[in-house]
């Protein structure tokens, strides 16, 4: 099957299961509410403000871990699970293998977020970043504390495989659109970044060795899974929608090969300068600095393929939605190459500029494009039109403000910081000079978080109340502008 | 070159295997065994039990004695292996890094800069380096602070340092600042941090 045919008409909609991306948006969107507001809350904590004082359960630590792993692998996991849901039979041609497995992976997952909360909040969190998720067995033991998350997780990821691999098997003999190629490598990658990040540092690995290895899970796990499923998502949903091919199928295959070649190298970069051999952190360095030429080539790409059709900017929310945070995208991977140099190192690194930047990436970035990706899946999903025009215009104009706000701010608070710390100020002043920073940004959160009341209503609202579906309100005009 | 095997197999499982053992089996060549470093297990590290850790058992006999017994090798492993559990458990490391690097006056703010050695140990498995620092870098912590400022600063952080955004966790203390179990091994947890450096005795470390 020609995958150009596949992409512009509506060939394989019939292959598709509505239900379980319904099912997969509305969870995401419930547990991005739940990492939004943990994170508020912690965010109250710097200012005072914090409050649920003294319990060892509710502390502001277990809400930090709520936040950012909620985002993960509450909201982007399930929003990533639903684009597949949409993008893997229609680019194929094939069915995924069942929609009893898709219903049960549902609910797995949704219990094992549930699960890891417990976890979190009853000190059971593994100490490795962004992978938190309960082990189950005190740290370097096999004694058993709590549920085993890790390995249901596993299991879950190898369902998931699983569902979706066998249509891209049988789909074996076709040439693969840009999009397969992504979700092909991601789905592989993803599950073998969770199994090193979790088990080696934990079991195997002490010290700086181990150090290394989690290094280049925080980085897998954003590079190897979260990218890959984003751009494959762009790939897809933007010729899609504006209703033209991608500027240049070549630069996709460079800008893939690329990614899957340099972008695991550069894991070590978030622990330089530190006892890791310094031969690994200058080839983590280069690496680094050369996905910022991969990143380039593909934001081009999505750029020349807007070109003569501007106006679908205006016209079409998830266009809007996707080049802003393909703009976020290009600000965040320039910042890369930057920071990873020892010369921003020794000053950023420990500081507020890190946490604005991961906040840029994961909030600015991939979080818009599934924002993009609600816009124009969810009135399909429900066969309704969007209830509020001006709750998706509130949505849209709160997180993109929010959200710069909150990066600039966190970025300055990070150079003050820095250059504070190494001119030996008393670590009092540098947390006094931090505050009205951290003023800023629970503001700029509180932006976002109103933001997100926004869609959460109007997406309950719509598929209550909206009026019937009308494809054309949709799309965009066939004509250049 | 567009089909699924090349994808699963060279993209998906080549390309993650080059990063694997450029990032991870070079690394742990380097480190393993590095000037005789070989891993200290819980045993090894708690064969002395710290000064803080005999003081603790003096000042509050009772609690100690309950949770405790006598202060021994086996109860200064166990204090110390559930002090780093509460550490990681309430995410202290989210806001405390543990490595001091050899940039920006570090060696001057908390003393000398970290090796690979020192983490090559059971209560670094897996290594708490952390990447954010609220508060400051605790790898050289042990023995800069008294056991009674750990104690009210746990209780009320501002009580001891008027500007800290640090939570309070007056849960492991009674009102009289008596810790618990999990009070006793977070104090000898924090003390302990810094002293596996090689050669040099924790009294040499806090002279300025």
């Amino acid at each position: 099957m020609n995958a150009a045919a596949a992409i512009s008409g509506v060939h394989g909609e019939s292959l598709v299961n509505y239900k379980l991306i319904k099912a997969h948006l509305f969870a995401g969107a419930v547990f991005l509410v739940v990492s939004m507001v943990a994170g508020y809350l912690y965010s109250l904590q710097f200012l005072g403000f914090f409050p649920l004082q003294d319990s060892w359960t509710h502390s502001p630590g277990h809400f930090r871990l709520l936040h950012t792993n909620m985002a993960a692998y509450g909201w982007l996991v399930n929003g990533f699970t639903a684009m597949l849901y949409y993008v893997v039979p229609r680019l194929t041609g094939k069915k995924v293998l069942s929609d009893g497995l898709g219903t049960l992976i549902f609910w797995a997952w949704q219990l094992i977020l549930v699960l890891a909360i417990g976890g979190y909040m009853t000190d059971k969190a593994q100490a490795i970043e962004w992978g938190e998720t309960p082990t189950g067995f005190r740290p370097g033991t096999f004694e058993m504390n709590y549920v085993p998350v890790d390995a249901l997780v596993v299991v879950g990821a190898v369902l998931v495989i699983v569902q979706f691999m066998v249509p891209l098997f049988k789909a074996r003999e076709q040439r693969f659109y840009v999009t397969l190629w992504y979700v092909t490598a991601g789905l592989v990658w993803l599950a073998l970044t969770y199994l090193m990040g979790n088990i080696m540092p934990e079991w195997m690995l002490p010290g700086a060795a181990g150090a290394a290895v989690t290094g280049l899970f925080i980085h897998d796990l954003v590079g190897l899974y979260v990218t890959p499923m984003g751009w494959g998502m762009m790939y897809f949903f933007v010729p899609l929608i504006l209703r033209k091919p991608i500027w240049s199928h070549s630069l996709s295959v460079i800008g893939f090969w690329a990614l899957a070649f340099f972008y695991p190298l550069g894991g070590v970069h978030h622990f330089l300068i530190s006892p890791i051999p310094d031969y690994v952190e200058f080839g983590a360095i280069t690496t680094t600095i050369a996905i910022e030429v991969v990143v380039t080539t593909v934001v081009v790409n999505f750029f020349m393929t807007l070109r003569g059709k501007w106006s679908a900017l205006r016209s079409s929310m998830a266009i809007r939605w996707f080049y802003v945070g393909a703009v976020f995208y290009f600000i965040t991977c320039l910042q890369c190459a930057f920071q990873v140099t020892w010369m921003f190192q020794k000053v950023i690194h420990f500081t507020d500029w890190v946490v604005g930047h991961a906040h840029l990436i994961m909030f600015g970035v991939f979080t818009f494009w599934l924002f993009g990706v609600i816009e124009w899946l969810w009135p399909r999903v429900c066969r309704r039109n969007w209830y509020s025009q001006s709750l998706r215009a509130w949505h849209f104009w709160m997180w993109s403000v929010g959200v710069l706000i909150m990066f600039f701010d966190l970025m300055i608070a990070g150079l003050v910081h820095g250059f504070m710390q190494r001119d030996l100020n008393d670590w009092s002043d540098i947390l006094r000079m931090s505050e009205p920073f951290w003023w800023v940004r629970t503001f700029s959160g509180a932006m976002i978080l109103i933001g997100l009341f926004c869609v959460l209503y109007n997406m309950y609202m719509t598929a209550k109340a909206g009026e019937a579906y009308e494809e054309e309100k949709h799309l965009v005009p066939v004509t250049a502008d | 070159m567009e089909r699924f095997s090349t994808l699963v197999f060279v993209a998906g499982i080549g390309c993650f295997a080059v990063a694997f053992l450029l990032s991870m089996i070079f690394p742990w060549m380097s480190l393993y065994s590095y000037h005789g470093m070989d891993f200290q297990t819980i045993d090894k590290l708690a064969e002395k039990p710290s000064v803080e850790f005999v003081e603790l058992s003096k000042k509050f006999p009772e609690s100690f004695k309950q949770h405790y017994g006598e202060v021994s090798p086996a109860s200064y492993a166990e204090a110390l292996q559930l002090g780093r559990d509460v550490y990681v458990g309430q995410a202290c490391w989210h806001c405390h890094s543990q490595y001091v690097r050899v940039v920006s006056n570090e060696h001057v703010r908390w003393g000398p800069p970290s090796s690979a050695q020192e983490y090559q140990n059971a209560l670094n498995q897996p290594h708490l380096w952390g990447t954010r620092r609220v508060g400051p870098d605790l790898a050289r912590e042990g023995g800069k602070k008294s056991n009674d400022w750990h104690i009210a600063h746990f209780m009320n952080p501002k009580s001891v340092v008027p500007h800290s955004v640090m939570p309070a966790y007056p849960f492991y203390f009674d009102e009289k600042g008596v810790p618990d179990k999990k009070g006793i091994a977070l104090v000898t947890y924090l003390q302990w941090l810094g002293t596996v450096q090689a050669g040099i005795p924790v009294a040499e470390r806090i002279t300025p």
